[in-house]
């Protein structure tokens, strides 16, 4: 590397010039003979085009080198309007390269652009459009302007692709031009093509990154888009997402985090349990609304997680910083395992990946404990990945792994690398001062070191046993003797200034040994380094406030050496010191306190990450691998306080008519998107092996897509964006009611989705199709859906006024719908009220009616009560006595291809084994053929769970549903039980998961025996939190349904025993209370609730087990506030 | 994004530069030049070199040096990322990519440099797209192109830049329909002095070499999916399909690539196909040390373990080694210190051993470390995993393919300690 020098003039690497077996005469000959370069001008003015390709040949290579070719730019220049490709293509580069030296010749190349933009072909008008807007000429900017908003118009996607990347080119060359420029970024980011979508996002974060404004209307077609836009694309815009969602949505960890800080850190006693924790995603304290996450956010994280699999490592890393910046606790987890795999790739990757790791494992510890190993060094990795594995490994112990870790450190210490060696040494430091437990395994073994040959090891040592010695100097007077000792020795300067402050800051453990390390040192003094200089000084001026009497002379000694050291900064300490320690009749005030000065106590010394607190930088970003901000960084920002108008994302309906032509429309169909079916739902089904199902399928599908009047890749985004939002009410239950029309809608829309997964040999056949009955297409599809999905029916002719006759209709964007609602709403109770039809009866807004209690008038309730009950006829009688029971879905219709599966608690005792919590689940067959053999296969459980199957149901005939119980012992915790549902021709994968409420049974007891559990389960064991009741909560009958609804609890009878002896409490304060205990353990569970004026209330659960109730605690908390 | 591109090769020779925006003086390099003086060994220069007006961001492959100009904000990853593409676009086009066939091919380089960024952001990087634009050089047409002038230059817009299929072009065809799969699986492994595995896993590819006419639309599926533990697909494969129903559906690129690459994690037990037995001891008095390995059989599933590579990065203080091998051959390379042992074959009938003395530069300090060991082998028809293909279906298409399935499994990072 020494002849580095040589490559920074401009004439260097003429060695390497005549390996150039490509132009055989380039040989060596170039360098500055342009007899050369006439040659070259006469092959480019001649009109053979071999001549001339191989002429621009041999100017590229010369521009590859580094050379300079301007002079040829008029001979050049000359060729852009050649016939020939590849000469017409060198010329491009030629011409990007020296137009900005050579403005005018470069004006005369503008026309040929101008005409190629013209051109019917989309290949030339792009080519031209690209080599126009990178010629750095600043008087062409106006055509540029024109000639970009024009191309943003294109018919060709690929051309408005060249645009957008346009963009930010004129934007550099002219920066007045943005106004205008975002202008076309606007339109361009409404643009509903994959190809487009990455490019004009590279723009908008070019140009204007600050305009967050524009993402709103397109920021759901984004995330649906997102899947297929290619890998580069990707990258930019999940970043530009990450910081979009940080500004619109709310902190999903707000809860958590500020429930952490407000001292309750005891109740968590290990991780794992604090996971559990947070997936109840639900408020604690009453001030707070419970946090409820914006569908859009979902939407987000949902649309990302695929990419995790990526094979490009910066996609990866993108949807890693944006789950880590933008997801609930509970769900960052599983960017560990993709991080992980990106540690196999090349050096460079793992060099990016691991300094973010190491960012991440600061936070998120837990995250990335199971891969611990992953992360264990060889000794072939390279130095700078070695230290970063290192930093990773020691953020990673703890008090379990610890000993584990600490074996591997002992084997790095043996390294040859002397660099890695010195940081292990601090790693072990690290390590001790974090976990106390180790401290003294960690020191004995660093004092060992001290006897190592290596001077490098032994000096790192001794800088890391001082800092721990600070932590407890009492007990370790012997290793300060022994270092002393070492003071011979070692000349590492940095070792021996350490050495020199431990003896003087310890000098009363070690009064015999300190004077005469002080002796020692003021002979060599002259010749030390400063910074031990400054420590002999230091040293001195201590003992000689401790011990004057043998010192003194040796003190004067040192500060006279000193006060003539060449050295400011040690002149000036030693007539400080001299001025602060030695009595004279002038010496200040300060004299008396010289002592406490000295050797007032020091706080021992936080060893901390170098990697703390870089995660206010964006995850993945330049600046923070960087640690400093990198010129263009847009900030992270943080969390708003309250949530903006999520309404802002809600698109109007798309006024698509315009393009009709025939070309467009054909364009457009190549653009459907490929990975269509992953929209959570995709019907299995379709998958090729039952062909005569998927035909019909696509065939209908499709027709009402080709009836959608050729504007269909704009429908499905639209249509997915909607559905999307369904999905998400299901889930989280949030929503009042389900929309009857939304659903009505959904299994056409399914169909359309799956047809889209099946071949494409499918997609075509079934394009044929609908060519040739077009004109019937719509009564087709009407009929087909209605045939493979038969409850559908219903709902279909339902709304047939609407849907039949124009299906855009049907479509109506999320936006519209709200003002229906109440009216759909009503209409649907109604219906529902008078058929009684099962068919009708979809199950899965089954769920919907029993969602929140509280939301319904209480008749209403009672009414779907009773319609649910009428509608598992089969059920037995094993129904709970009290409140609602929440239906939960397991199967979704779609999902189990006509099998729909819903489960419930029913809060009965489960009789084959007690300790276990009974799961009444409800299979209803909506398929036209019979089920068979249903049952349970491979339960996947955490440890220590259990599952009692149900009895295998031999037969399910068409429409019928079969409720049965089975048992699971969940362990008290609520982890998920995974299963697979078989049927004799499939298998599902489904898992229930119990609210915390449900894993209790009612236990009786009265209130004395109440209070005297009470009394035991102090501590730890209570957690108290204050709250405001909801505006519904005014009585005692509705405080104790909230309560028993919750959870599986009784009340306790209060005031019976009490009123013979005292006085019964206050009627304005009463006290609720109800006992329970855990199914599978039988711990108590005891919760008081004590209403005050006002409407204030303070809840407080008593339970061993404390994540128990820490969880039924904010359930509570929820449920009471509402 | 990316501003400007330098090749260097490993003795500091700048001999290529590109530029998407305006021009940057090449003397930004000579920050890289220092760094990488610095840094001794050439994986050790940092990928990321902050210069007072630019950022260099750089990538080591096949003794080159790839060095970006970054002035603005971006993800390093993606830089890096794209960076190895581009090397192995080159790998692709010129069948290696090293100093001599980019300068054999510096017009195409420069042709492929330019059609894959546009003022420096990736525009065309999947090689079915690049070949469509500029197409790769044959003996064979470079022939002609000499004779005929014509060009390597394709002259219409690949149809899969168009289309949600960027990865395949339309149109193929061929005589024999083919689809070949490669199960390569490599052991990554830690072993300690005693023998004891500290760490251990399995990283898994599917290479697929498919020639197929028309659009297939392929499925593959495995017997036992579950042991996968982390997946990355190649963008043709629909992750819905795999989450749902745990099989690999995709339309295929044409010719080879990467289908998909796995993991099995360390959870897993992880079967160690060979033992090793070592003695490396230096010793105070008299300028010696003594080394004894022996390798035998552990867990190979009854297959013969291949292409056995025994390697040891000695301490400096080693000068030579007078060894006697009773299998294979074993060099010394004073200069590298690094002594490989070339076994072959494993025989578990008469296990292979090495054994002598090491001689230890006079009065030098005896090494503090036993070096340790890297163990290279082979073991044909089988995944050490037991993952297992189950079928490969085709729909879309007519004809009848054929089909191929191959395993291997290697060491991957797998070393001994001692």
């Amino acid at each position: 590397m020494s002849a580095s020098s040589a490559f920074s003039d401009e004439k260097g690497g003429s060695a390497s010039e005549p390996e150039y077996g490509h132009d055989p005469a380039s040989g060596g000959i170039f360098s500055s003979d342009y007899k050369r370069h006439d040659d070259l001008k006469e092959m480019l003015d001649s009109n053979k085009d071999s001549l001339k390709l191989e002429a621009m040949k041999r100017i590229v290579a010369m521009i590859a080198r580094g050379k300079n070719a301007s002079d040829l730019f008029p001979a050049v220049v000359k060729n852009v309007a050649c016939k020939n490709i590849e000469v017409k293509k060198l010329v491009y580069v030629y011409l990007v390269r020296y137009a900005e030296e050579q403005q005018d010749l470069a004006l005369l190349s503008i026309s040929t652009f101008q005409r190629g933009l013209k051109d019917p072909n989309q290949l030339i008008r792009a080519s031209a459009l690209r080599v126009l807007s990178s010629i750095r000429v600043t008087i062409i900017v106006p055509i540029m302007m024109l000639a970009i908003k024009e191309a943003a118009s294109d018919m060709s996607p690929y051309v408005r692709k060249t645009a957008a990347h346009a963009i930010p080119k004129l934007h550099s060359l002219d920066p007045e031009q943005k106004d205008q420029l975002i202008e076309v970024i606007e339109k361009l980011l409404a643009d509903k093509t994959t190809l487009v979508a990455g490019s004009v996002v590279m723009a908008f974060e070019e140009v204007c990154p600050d305009r967050i404004d524009l993402i709103h209307k397109n920021y759901r077609k984004l995330c649906n888009l997102l899947i297929d836009v290619e890998e580069w694309g990707q990258v930019v815009i999940i970043n530009m997402l990450t910081r979009y969602a940080r500004t619109q949505f709310l902190n999903p960890n707000i809860n958590e985090s500020l429930l952490e800080e407000s001292s309750d850190k005891a109740f968590y006693a290990s991780d794992d349990e604090e996971d559990e924790d947070k997936k109840a995603e639900v408020a604690t304290l009453a001030k707070r609304k419970p946090y409820v996450m914006d569908p859009d956010h979902r939407l987000l994280l949902r649309n990302t997680k695929p990419l995790l699999q990526s094979r490009n490592a910066a996609v990866v890393m993108a949807v890693a910083q944006l789950y880590f910046h933008l997801a609930p606790k509970a769900e960052v987890g599983i960017i560990a395992k993709a991080l992980v795999r990106l540690m196999r790739s090349h050096s460079e990757v793992q060099y990016v990946v691991l300094q973010n790791v190491a960012t991440m494992t600061i936070k998120r510890r837990g995250m990335f404990e199971p891969y611990l190993k992953s992360f264990y060094i060889r000794s072939t990795d390279p130095t700078q990945i070695k230290i970063l594995k290192l930093e990773v490994l020691t953020n990673l112990a703890n008090e379990t792994n610890i000993s584990t870790i600490l074996r591997e450190f002992q084997t790095y210490i043996k390294s040859m690398d002397k660099d890695f060696v010195a940081a292990s040494i601090q790693a072990i430091g690290r390590c001790a001062t974090n976990i106390g437990e180790v401290r003294d395994t960690c020191l004995n073994g660093l004092v060992q070191l001290l006897s190592n040959r290596d001077e490098l090891v032994v000096a790192e040592s001794v800088v890391v046993i001082k800092k721990l010695l600070q932590m407890q100097p009492e007990q370790h007077s012997d290793i300060i003797k022994h270092m002393a000792k070492l003071i011979d020795n070692i000349q590492v300067p940095m070792a021996r200034a350490s050495i020199l402050w431990l003896i003087g800051e310890y000098c009363e453990h070690v009064p015999k040994i300190a004077p005469d390390v002080l002796r020692k040192m003021a002979k060599t003094f002259n010749n030390e380094e400063d910074i031990v200089k400054l420590q002999i000084i230091n040293l001195a001026a201590k003992l000689y406030l401790t011990n004057s009497k043998q010192t003194k002379l040796l003190t004067q000694y040192v500060l006279n050496l000193a006060k003539y050291d060449q050295n400011y900064d040690i002149r000036d300490r030693a007539r400080f010191i001299r001025q602060l320690i030695v009595p004279t009749d002038k010496s200040g005030a300060l004299n008396k306190y010289a002592k406490k000065l000295f050797l007032a106590l020091k706080p021992a010394p936080i060893l901390e990450s170098p990697f703390k607190d870089r995660d206010h930088f964006q995850l993945g970003s330049l600046s923070h691998l960087l640690n400093a901000k990198a010129g263009g960084y847009q900030e992270l920002p943080d969390w708003p306080e309250s949530a903006p108008d999520p309404s802002v994302r809600n698109v109007e309906i798309p006024e698509w008519s315009k393009c009709t032509s025939r070309k467009d429309r054909k364009e457009k169909k190549v653009e459907k998107p490929f990975y269509s079916d992953s929209e959570g739902e995709s019907g299995p089904t379709e998958s090729a092996d039952s062909e005569s199902d998927t035909g019909s399928g696509s065939e209908s599908a499709s027709a009402s897509d080709e009836s959608g009047s050729g504007s269909e890749s704009e429908e499905s985004g639209e249509e997915t964006e909607s559905e999307e939002e369904e999905e998400d009410e299901e889930k989280e239950k949030k929503r009042k009611k389900r929309l009857d029309k939304t659903k009505a809608k959904k299994p056409a829309e399914e169909s359309a989705e799956s047809e889209q997964s099946s071949g494409t040999e499918d997609r075509k056949r079934g394009r044929k199709a609908v060519k040739n009955q077009k004109s019937a297409s719509e009564s087709e599809s009407e009929s087909e859906s209605s045939e493979s999905e038969d409850e559908s029916e219903e709902e279909e002719s339902e709304e047939e006024s609407e849907s039949d006759t124009d299906i855009r209709k049907k479509k109506t964007p999320v936006s519209k719908q709200p003002p229906k609602q109440s009216k759909k709403e009503s209409k649907k109770e109604t219906q529902e009220m008078s058929l009684l039809d099962l068919d009708d009866f979809e199950p899965a807004p089954a769920s919907a009616p029993v969602t929140p209690v509280n939301f319904l008038s209480s008749s209403l309730v009672s009414d779907l009560e009773g319609l649910s009950l009428t509608d598992t006829i089969l059920a037995p009688t094993t129904i709970a006595p009290s409140g609602l029971i929440k239906m939960y879905e397991l199967l979704h219709r779609i999902t189990g291809e006509g099998l729909a599966v819903e489960y419930c608690f029913s809060r009965q005792p489960f009789s084959p084994e007690p300790n276990m919590v009974a799961v009444q689940i409800q299979f209803t067959n909506n398929t036209n053929s019979e089920t068979k053999n249903l049952h349970i296969e491979e339960p996947r459980m955490q440890s220590g769970m259990r599952i009692r199957e149900f009895a295998e149901i031999d037969m399910l005939a068409a429409g019928e549903s079969v409720t049965v119980v089975m048992g699971i012992d969940f362990c008290d915790s609520t982890q998920a039980a995974n299963f697979q549902l078989c049927t004799h021709t499939r298998k599902f994968f489904v898992s229930i998961q119990p609210p915390v409420g449900e894993l209790m049974t009612p236990a009786f007891l009265t209130e004395n025996d109440f209070k005297k559990e009470q009394g035991k389960l102090m501590g730890m064991n209570e957690i108290s939190e204050k709250l405001t009741l909801g505006e519904k909560c005014v009585n005692e009958h509705v405080i104790v349904e909230r309560v028993t609804a919750t959870a599986n609890l009784s009340r306790v009878p209060c005031g019976s025993d009490k009123e013979c002896s005292i006085p019964p409490p206050p009627p304005s304060a009463p006290v609720y209370r109800f006992a329970g205990k855990t199914v599978s353990s039988g711990c108590l569970v005891l919760v008081t609730v004590t209403t005050k004026e006002g409407g204030a209330a303070q809840l407080t659960v008593n339970c061993e087990k404390m994540v128990i109730g820490t969880m039924l605690v904010k359930d509570m908390m929820q449920a009471l506030s509402q | 994004m990316i501003h400007s591109l330098f090749l260097i090769n490993n003795a500091g020779d700048l001999f290529l530069e590109k530029h998407w925006k305006s021009v940057v003086s090449r003397s930004v390099c000579d920050y890289f030049f220092e760094a990488r003086e610095k840094a001794v060994e050439p994986d050790n220069v940092p990928p990321v070199i902050r210069t007072p007006h630019h950022y260099l961001i750089n990538i080591y492959r096949e003794k080159i040096f790839f060095v970006s100009v970054i002035q603005t904000e971006v993800p390093p990853l993606f830089v890096i990322e794209f960076l190895h593409r581009v090397a192995e676009t080159f790998q692709d086009y010129f069948g290696e990519c090293s100093e001599t066939t980019i300068k054999d091919n510096m017009v195409i380089v420069y042709e492929l440099l330019e059609e894959m960024l546009d003022n420096g952001f990736p525009l065309a990087t999947e090689s079915n797209i690049l070949k469509e634009l500029i197409r790769p050089p044959t003996i064979l047409r470079s022939m002609v192109n000499t004779i005929t002038g014509s060009s390597n230059v394709g002259d219409t817009l690949p149809t899969g830049q168009l289309s949600t299929i960027p990865w395949r072009r339309a149109g193929v065809k061929y005589t024999n329909n083919e689809a070949y799969f490669d199960v390569v699986e490599e052991i990554d492994a830690i072993l300690d002095k005693s023998g004891t595995t500290v760490f251990a896993e399995i990283q898994g590819v599917i290479d697929a070499c498919v020639k197929l006419s028309g659009m297939p639309d392929l499925t593959l599926s495995f017997m036992n999916p579950r042991l996968l533990d982390d997946v990355s697909f190649h963008p043709c494969v629909r992750y819905k399909r795999w989450e749902s129903e745990r099989v690999i559906s995709f339309i295929p690129p044409d010719g080879n690539f990467q289908l998909m690459s796995y993991h099995i994690s360390a959870q897993n037990l992880v079967a160690i196909p060979i033992y090793v037995k070592q003695n490396i001891s230096f010793f105070e008095t008299g300028p010696s040390g003594r080394l004894d390995i022996t390798v035998g059989p552990k867990q190979t599933m009854g297959k013969t373990v291949e292409c056995l590579v025994v390697t040891v990065h000695m301490p400096k203080v080693v000068l030579s080694a007078s060894l006697n091998a009773t299998q294979g051959t074993y060099n010394y390379d004073p200069v590298t210190k690094i002594l490989v042992w070339d076994i072959g074959k494993l025989n578990p009938q008469k296990l292979p051993n090495l054994k002598g003395s090491l001689s230890l530069q006079s009065g030098a300090p005896k090494p503090e470390e036993n070096p340790s060991l890297n163990i290279d082998l082979k073991i044909q028809q089988l995944a050490i995993s037991g993952l297992k293909v189950n079928r490969l279906d085709m729909y879309g298409e007519k004809y009848k393919p054929f089909k191929g399935v191959k395993y291997v499994t290697k060491a991957g990072k797998f070393q001994v300690r001692t």
